[in-house]
């Protein structure tokens, strides 16, 4: 009966060509920018985005992006981003999210790092099946 | 290989700026044009201003590190001038902490510890120039 | 839940609220809420009631009416909110909305002999009203988180002034704990400060800080490299004792970090700092 978390779509973006990383960060960016994010903040929510980008590029071999403003039952703001791929998978989870490893580009602290970067942070992957990440910073 | 990225010489120092939508292709040419101009020039300092990025990502610090440890190989000294405070904060939040790394606040800063030294302060030090 | 939706129901509630408009209004907000005569309180009442009935009229299921109509949204919403802001207890405000229901339910008596439709008019504003009991509790605790947050933020950054001791030199005294959300504040505005005063040395001063556990620790760690990636040095003082010795104990390395006893002590250090790096001037400026 209460009113759960409402969202509002603001756009599903692509992320299949390097060009596109750079396109999804400014679609981050200007999301985080409407929806009222300090600096700080703004820079955490697109750091946290080109991570999450960039794992789906190398590792997934590409995948979506969409970026949606939301809103919890405390009335508190908020910005979701869901990173999808349909790539191999990761097999370790645990090991994914331990600063330090990787199995591609980059310096391994794609999910460890970027998990400090927001509020809430979902996982959801198995061998096969792709991954998609769910992670949403709410405003202070 | 061109980046398109400016890099100004000051006698046998390097300075360069990286840009705000600095994409994965021209950081790696950037660090091939500036690799081979440290080794083919002689030069002593490298001042890359970062002061424009609004973000630094796992990829953007990988290559600033590995920079500085190639320029370490080549006897130079590189000095990364101006990160924004937004940026030191979620750099340090991910977890790194750009090993290896010089900084400088400002490209003026990085000047000073390379051993240039302002105009007004040499003036100031001069033995009593009344 | 048993024809709350049926549309004869409906149109009866809403021919109630229509023709009784003022005195359901009236009624309600006379003696329930014991300030009769506030023209506001009666105006809200109306407000409330002209939406209500418009709802009714419309085609959300009474199950949403209270949570999804624009209009009953809000009346219930500035209501709420104008009650609290007077002080009013929320379960007040919840009651004098329960209280309507009484009222509504007297008006279908006085409008239908019908004791079926009476039983079925009942069960849907008991529907309607309950839920718009629970907005009206809802709203006056989203006010007061909201409330509390602003304190807390304001808090924060009331406790954690930068000082600037010399040029080039800044500090920051810690009093109190250090939790994760105090210092991201803190080295939020220690990294502005640092890059407006273009200082070179930023000392944290623990003096006031109770107890430095392994997380107290981790925090001031990450200080120290956030400050080291702007490009100055960072000075902790003020370690008691006491304090020296927990760390040692838990193991905490603070070896890379520059430590010195004193607020005093920590400031002959930056000097020292600033010499370094050849520029006397600074020093003297």
């Amino acid at each position: 009966m209460l009113p759960d978390e409402r969202t509002t779509p603001s756009g599903e973006h692509p992320v299949r060509v390097e060009e596109d990383l750079l396109a999804a960060r400014h679609a981050v960016r200007a999301a985080a920018v409407a929806a009222g994010f300090s600096i700080v903040d703004q820079t955490k929510i697109v750091t946290a985005a080109s991570e999450l980008v960039r794992n789906a590029y190398i590792h997934g071999g590409g995948g979506t992006m969409t970026v949606e403003s939301v809103r919890d039952a405390a009335g508190r703001h908020g910005l979701r981003l869901r990173v999808r791929d349909e790539g191999p998978g990761i097999a370790d989870v645990e090991q994914a999210m331990t600063d330090g490893f990787s199995t591609g580009a980059g310096l391994g602290h794609g999910l460890g790092g970027t998990r400090r970067l927001v509020d809430d942070f979902d996982l959801d992957t198995a061998p096969g099946r792709g991954t998609t990440v769910t992670v949403v910073r709410w405003k202070p | 290989m061109n980046a398109g990225l400016p890099i100004l010489r000051l006698g046998d120092i390097l300075l360069s700026g990286l840009m705000s939508d600095l994409d994965d292709k021209t950081a790696l040419a950037f660090t091939d044009e500036l690799t081979t101009r440290i080794a083919d020039e002689g030069i002593r300092g490298v001042i890359i201003d970062i002061s424009r990025l609004e973000i630094v990502d796992s990829f953007v610090a990988r290559v600033l590190m590995q920079l500085a440890g190639t320029g370490r190989l080549l006897g130079t000294r590189m000095i990364v001038a101006g990160m924004r405070p937004a940026v030191a904060l979620t750099l340090t939040e991910l977890g790194l902490q750009l090993t290896g790394v010089r900084t400088a606040l400002n490209a003026e800063q990085a000047m000073e510890l390379l051993g240039w030294r302002r105009p007004a302060e040499a003036a100031e030090e001069a033995p009593h120039a009344s | 839940m048993l024809g709350t939706d049926d549309s004869q129901v409906r149109t009866v509630l809403a021919r109630v609220l229509e023709e009784d408009r003022t005195a359901l209004a009236h009624d309600w907000a006379g003696p329930e809420t014991g300030d009769g005569g506030s023209p506001q309180l009666r105006r809200e009442a109306v407000e409330l009631v002209e939406a209500l009935r418009q709802a009714l009229t419309g085609t959300l299921p009474v199950s949403r009416i209270v949570e999804q109509d624009p209009a009953v949204r809000d009346a219930l919403t500035s209501l709420s909110e104008r009650r609290a802001r007077a002080g009013a207890q929320p379960s007040a405000t919840a009651m004098a909305i329960l209280a309507l229901k009484r009222t509504m339910l007297g008006a279908i008596e006085r409008h239908t002999e019908d004791s079926a439709l009476r039983y079925r008019a009942a069960l849907l504003v008991n529907e309607l009203l309950d839920s718009a009991g629970v907005l009206t509790f809802e709203v006056y605790s989203t006010g007061r988180e909201r409330i509390i947050r602003e304190q807390h933020s304001q808090m924060l950054e009331l406790s954690t002034p930068v000082v600037r001791l010399w040029r080039h030199v800044l500090a920051v005294p810690l009093i109190g704990t250090l939790d994760s959300a105090r210092s991201q504040v803190v080295m939020n505005s220690l990294l502005e400060s640092i890059q407006a005063n273009e200082a070179r040395v930023a000392i944290i001063d623990i003096t006031g800080v109770p107890t430095v556990d392994t997380a107290v620790a981790h925090h001031l760690l990450q200080t120290v490299s956030a400050v080291r990636l702007m490009g100055a040095e960072c000075v902790i003082s003020g370690i008691r004792p006491s304090i020296a010795q927990t760390i040692t104990q838990l193991g905490i390395d603070l070896s890379h970090i520059v430590t010195r006893g004193s607020l005093a002590d920590a400031l002959a250090t930056a000097m020292q700092l600033l010499g370094d790096s050849g520029r006397p001037g600074a020093v003297s400026g």
